[in-house]
């Protein structure tokens, strides 16, 4: 399982008729933050709560991470102007979110109170961005961006458009899901087999399986799987029963749980829970393949209009995991939305490991025999 | 990070910070002179983003059970050998206390193993599958075959101690037959069982320990054979342990060795959780402790009671190794620097070696 990659891991699986590879293609530039996704997800998968409520303080994420309950979880980061300026540096740059227009109508927000009015005009022309190919609109002269949010941004005085992000304020909201790894280290030292590679090329706990050894969890380089440490929950296949007694739920503590990829609705033609209750099409689910096109042809897009800080994650399969099965369009570094900007499957290093250690075995056995060879006979 | 003056009070970099001025604060009042230098001048401040500072990888859900599992298995690995050793050179006394300790040792090791499970209950689906890619499965079954040697050879050793009281009826001769290959069988099978913790270790995403992968295995079994030459020279009378002897010192000589090597090959980076905190502090009493019991058995290891202690300083220092190595890599999960940090810096070695298209962040 840990071979080069294919391009379809349900080969290495052995089905006789292997379905098309099916996957995510998340393009966080047309994410609202709204959390549908993680919420339907919760809903269909009847995943109990994380935790008492809290506010963790981090814009408007309450959720923190990807969980044993948790198999959407939508980051929040807010941007602000040191960001900013460090991204111009490193060369990566500052857009505005393709987020639908929220802002008051025209003329109803006095100058002085737009977030345009509030920026120093020193901003406008950073030493660092010196192509202005960032369209983030610091030196828009000669930035070819068509955006009316850049150009509002870019003209304040004309006020024609309230937009909540700014040269010096921006917004990003990703959907994280699992990746379903080409070589995912999870399934590879699953001991008990709980973990599967379906036919559609996702992996799968199958929790009546699972022991809760929590290897899978030490496993996977994304830190998506988690060892459940309580909650019950109603069987998945009696949903149009009434509600049960707590009594009868299925105890459901101390297995490792993830995405399934919503395989029960996948069996039966059905979209993802989560990607069907995506309102803006941010998450779009179908065969993994056309999902990359997608995802290249919106890149390409997106670099056409300037955006050059948007880029691909997990679309490549010469990768340390093979490529993914959920894709992602980020505008920044992948750390940024605490994903591992190099994660690599462990089992890549495992025969090597298994070599060194039989080294070590060998000189074990070795120095034992010394020991007693010259110790001799008593 | 924001524009709200409110958000201010939001940490992302603070904590860690402090907790590093914490977790640095007990090492250097054992003035650690070399190592405290070496991570100051090579760790650049981190430049890296990070979300909210939260945690990359997840820790497993290994507590204190699984870092005793892994002191108890090379334990009873090390003392298979010595039984072994001790049987095919006529030292009666180490052979028995040495099965004796084995399958002791294997024992509470796999209850604490079945402890830590989620579901204990379910410990059997251990033997579902045969995998190789899963070194737990591997070790599962690697400790399934060991342990029922190492118990045959216990339950003959504890049938002669007992002058054939065990009611065993017609097994008994079986029982006598099967003594020898078992017990080899034990010895053949217990550096394996010392080893391959290293690379269930190893083969996870969590930042120190697979940053280790490469030289925990040598580490593993020296601190294994250590620990069983240090327990035999505590139970057993010294004119039969001059082999147990050369054992634990060859450990330990091993161990000082491979874990320098280990530190020194890992990312400078990475390294850092085996050096601060309690694991710090664990693996620098570890490596006293051990050089004070090769001492001991060097200068002192004729007289009895000189050379019990220095075995149970040998013993005491196995448990702090594993402990330390153990709690080291669930500590480097907490910071995400230990995980950004080591691969953005392999990345850019690569990069700059002119592979660039293996990255997982593409333009198209
Ligand atoms: S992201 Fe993690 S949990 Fe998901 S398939 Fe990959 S290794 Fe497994
Ligand atoms: S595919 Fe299903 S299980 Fe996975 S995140 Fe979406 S809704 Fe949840
Ligand atoms: S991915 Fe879709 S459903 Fe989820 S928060 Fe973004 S817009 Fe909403």
């Amino acid at each position: 399982m840990t071979g080069e990659a294919a391009a379809n891991p349900t080969a290495d699986a052995h089905y006789d008729h292997p379905h098309p590879r099916k996957g995510f293609f998340t393009d966080t530039s047309i994410c609202i933050g709204c959390k549908a996704c993680e919420v339907a997800c919760k809903e269909w998968n009847r995943n109990p709560v994380d935790s008492d409520y809290e506010l963790l303080g981090s814009s408007y994420d309450n959720t923190g991470a990807l969980g044993a309950n948790t198999w959407r979880h939508v980051a929040f980061i807010e941007q602000g102007a040191d960001q900013i300026e460090r991204a111009r540096e490193s060369g990566r740059a500052l857009v505005n979110l393709g987020m639908p227009k929220v802002g008051p109508p025209q003329g109803s927000v006095s100058p002085t109170t737009t977030p345009q009015g509030t920026i120093p005009v020193t901003q406008a022309a950073p030493a660092g961005c010196a192509s202005g190919a960032c369209g983030c609109g610091g030196s828009a002269t000669d930035a070819p961006v068509t955006d009316s949010a850049d150009s509002s941004v870019a003209s304040s005085s004309d006020g024609s458009s309230v937009h909540p992000d700014t040269p010096d304020f921006r917004w990003l909201m990703s959907s994280d899901v699992c990746k379903h790894c080409t070589n995912a280290g999870c399934l590879d030292v699953c001991p008990t087999g709980a973990l599967f590679r379906t036919e559609y090329g996702t992996v799968v706990v199958q929790d009546d399986i699972c022991n809760g050894c929590g290897t899978c969890v030490a496993g996977c380089p994304f830190g998506v799987i988690e060892r459940r440490s309580d909650g019950v929950f109603e069987p998945k296949n009696q949903r149009d029963a009434p509600p049960m007694p707590d009594t009868v739920k299925v105890p459901e503590h101390g297995v490792a749980q993830k995405c399934t990829l919503c395989y029960d609705r996948m069996k039966n033609d059905q979209t993802p829970a989560c990607a069907q209750a995506c309102p803006t099409t941010s998450i779009k689910y179908g065969d993994r393949d056309s999902m990359v096109a997608t995802a290249r042809e919106r890149v390409t897009q997106m670099h056409e209009q300037g955006k050059t800080e948007s880029r691909l994650y997990g679309a490549n399969p010469k990768d340390g995991v093979g490529g993914t099965g959920s894709v992602f369009l980020l505008l920044d570094e992948p750390e940024t939305y605490g994903l591992p900007p190099d994660p690599r499957v462990p089992t890549a290093d495992l025969p090597y490991m298994f070599k060194r250690a039989g080294m070590a075995v060998a000189g074990m056995l070795a120095v034992g025999a010394v020991a007693f060879a010259s110790g001799g006979r008593r | 990070m924001s524009v709200s003056e409110f958000d201010n009070y939001r940490p992302p970099e603070e904590p860690r910070r402090k907790r590093k001025g914490r977790r640095r604060a007990p090492g250097s009042a054992f003035r650690r002179g070399g190592d405290g230098s070496r991570e100051m001048p090579m760790v650049p401040e981190p430049e890296f983003t990070s979300y909210y500072g939260r945690p990359i990888v997840k820790a497993p859900p290994w507590e204190a059970p699984i870092g005793a599992y892994l002191f108890l298995g090379g334990l009873a690995g090390g003392s298979s050998i010595l039984a072994f050793g001790g049987e095919l050179t006529d030292r009666p006394l180490l052979r028995r206390n040495m099965r004796l300790s084995a399958i002791t040792a294997a024992s509470l090791g796999t209850v604490a193993l079945v402890t830590d499970l989620g579901r204990p209950e379910r410990f059997l689906n251990m033997m579902r599958t045969i995998k190789p890619t899963s070194p737990m499965s591997l070790g599962s079954w690697l400790l399934a075959y060991y342990a029922t040697h190492a118990g045959v050879a216990a339950a003959a050793e504890v049938d002669r101690v007992t002058h054939s009281k065990l009611p065993l009826g017609p097994f008994r001769p079986v029982l006598r037959f099967v003594d020898r290959p078992a017990a080899a069988g034990a010895a053949v099978l217990g550096a394996p069982l010392a080893a391959y913790t290293a690379v269930l270790l190893g083969d996870t995403a969590v930042p120190t320990w697979n940053a280790m992968h490469k030289d925990l295995p040598f580490v593993f079994v020296s601190s294994a054979s250590l620990a069983a030459g240090g327990l035999a020279m505590l139970t057993t009378p010294i004119s039969e342990t001059a082999p147990a002897r050369t054992f634990a010192l060859a450990g330990v000589a091993g161990e000082l060795v491979a874990m320098h090597l280990m530190k020194e090959r890992m990312d400078s980076v990475a390294v850092e959780p085996l050096e601060q905190g309690r694991p710090g502090t664990w693996l620098m009493w570890s490596e006293r402790l051990a050089i004070a019991g090769a001492a001991g058995t060097i200068l002192g290891g004729r007289r009895r009671w000189v050379a019990a202690l220095s075995g149970a300083a040998l013993v005491a220092s196995s448990a702090l190794t594993r402990f330390g190595v153990f709690q080291a890599g669930k500590d480097s999960v907490k910071d995400p620097k230990y995980t950004v940090e080591p691969q953005r810096n392999r990345l850019a070695k690569r990069r700059a070696a002119g592979i660039t298209d293996d990255s997982i962040t593409t333009a198209g």
